[in-house]
């Protein structure tokens, strides 16, 4: 066990005596991409997360005509309805007056130009039949129901991802093959070592040990360096983007990615390594054989 | 014991480098192995430790079918045979108790055991002044004493050496060749290959001559 152990340090020493700066720059930045990509759109997640966590549909009624407490009822009675609230003229010129720079606007109307409305939320499922069949009632003058532009958010989002997935696979395999080609330069330059060695009795593992500690440090110092520049880009973003927020009344910020994600990637990193020093050393190991 | 039983040994393209070749060799024993350039010394020596397997007949070292050998077991027979070369096949990019020390590394033994090995060989050869020098500081025969402490660093049975003589002035070589008889003298077995008929002579020892793939 302690010769084991021993064997195995010796391996991590001489790994780590052979990693190139260049190589851990060329993975850092490949892995920067689609990390500062999910980091990204992950915060702006969280955002549009907290707009449609449920579908609402605003009834805006026609002064002139409507019924309100018909309507009230109706919608009351209406099973895919879960709630329902009364927003008088007065209240939405209030609330309007209250959203940043609007109070001036506000007062320059003169008089309210807002209808009385409910805004109704209701469950997710028939959302646009419910808005469609809302808009027929009489004395109802227009119906928005937010799911279009939830759905296409949502949507956007699906792609945007899917396009992170993909430039994690591309470049993931940039990694791997980044890590193969620097493992095969090392096991040619040290081809007599590796040939002398065999003359003398070492093992394959042993052997290949130094290689595979190679990759797997060279992938986990890739991804620290990713994670890095992730973590540095975003706080440069968020020096611009706070101000830009505060202004529009939001304490929007770009957020690093969480813990688990993180290690997520250092271990992703560190696998590929792996995995690229693994099909050097098979292929590029066994051909040096003593003669 | 090594023991080969109608060895044939033919190279891709068909060149027959060994023919019908029986022979043994007892623990303890010295065998000089002679012959022109060609006549298959080299070939010979590589089948003990499986660098080259037989093309058919059976080569047994310490009671194992080495022919039959796996892949991942013949490591472990390479360390109980030790080999020096005619072109040492050191590496120069560290001292030369350093490449005494490469063979221990994989056969763990605790650091302290193989310091004191790795210094014990280069002292029977005596280089032991010499250990952090360079292989290419040294003369061809220092080089050669360097490959030999390597080569029973791991304290062999058996020990193989191809033409270790063959670049080194008459003094040199005849020093190589008492440090074999050195060892020969606490029982390991020795086959050495040489061309040197006049140096074997001054030995006395057993002769295995070789002509063209034959044992004569």
């Amino acid at each position: 066990m302690n010769a084991w152990l021993r064997q195995h340090r010796q391996a991590f020493a001489r790994a780590l005596g052979r990693l190139g700066f260049l190589n851990i720059l060329v993975i850092g930045v490949a892995l920067a991409l689609p990390v500062g990509g999910y980091a990204l759109l992950e915060s702006l997640r969280a955002v549009a997360g907290r707009l449609t966590l449920e579908p609402q549909i605003s009834v805006f009624l026609d002064a002139k005509r409507a019924d309100r407490d018909a309507i009230s009822g109706k919608l009351k009675s209406d099973s895919r309805v879960s709630r329902v609230r009364f927003v008088p003229r007065e209240q939405a010129l209030k609330e309007l007056s209250g959203v940043q720079g609007m109070s001036e606007l506000v007062a320059a109307l003169g008089r309210n130009p807002l209808p009385d409305a409910f805004v109704v939320t209701a469950r997710e499922d028939g959302i646009d039949a419910l808005a469609a069949e809302l808009a027929k009632l009489p004395g109802v003058a227009h119906v928005q129901s937010d799911s279009v532009w939830a759905r296409r958010l949502a949507g956007l989002a699906r792609v945007g991802r899917l396009g992170l997935w993909l430039l994690a696979g591309l470049l993931g395999s940039a990694l791997v093959a980044v890590t193969f080609n620097t493992i095969r330069l090392q096991i040619l330059t040290q081809r007599q070592e590796i040939e002398v060695s065999k003359l003398l009795g070492a093992t394959d593992a042993f052997i290949g040990r130094p290689f595979y500690y190679a990759g797997l440090l060279q992938g986990l110092t890739g991804g620290v360096l990713a994670l890095g520049i992730v973590a540095l880009s975003l706080g440069l973003l968020n020096r611009e983007v706070g101000p830009l927020a505060q202004s529009y009344g939001s304490d929007f910020r770009f957020s690093f990615l969480p813990a688990a994600d993180a290690l997520a990637v250092l271990a992703f990193a560190g696998l590929l390594g792996w995995a690229g020093a693994h099909l050097s050393v098979q292929r590029h190991l066994r051909t040096i054989e003593p003669s | 014991m090594v023991s080969f039983s109608a060895v044939a040994k033919r190279y891709p393209g068909g060149e027959e480098a060994l023919k019908n070749v029986t022979f043994s060799v007892q623990p303890g024993e010295l065998v000089f192995i002679t012959g022109r350039s060609g006549a298959g010394k080299s070939t010979l020596l590589k089948l003990i430790p499986a660098i080259e397997r037989p093309s058919s007949g059976s080569v047994v070292v310490n009671g194992q079918n080495v022919g039959a050998l796996k892949r991942s077991a013949i490591p472990y027979l390479r360390r109980n045979v030790g080999l020096v070369f005619q072109d040492q096949k050191l590496l120069y990019d560290r001292s030369i108790y350093d490449n005494v020390m490469l063979p221990l590394a994989f056969s763990s033994h605790p650091p302290r055991e193989a310091a004191r090995r790795a210094r014990a060989a280069l002292d029977k050869v005596g280089l032991l002044g010499r250990e952090k020098a360079n292989p290419i500081q040294l003369s061809g025969g220092e080089q050669q004493r360097v490959a030999i402490a390597r080569a029973v660093v791991n304290r062999p049975s058996i020990l193989l050496a191809d033409e270790p003589t063959a670049n080194l002035d008459g003094e040199s070589a005849r020093r190589i060749l008492d440090i074999f008889v050195e060892f020969n003298q606490v029982g390991v077995m020795l086959l050495i290959a040489t061309h040197d008929a006049a140096l074997v002579a001054q030995y006395g020892k057993r002769v295995l001559h070789l002509e063209a793939g034959r044992v004569q």
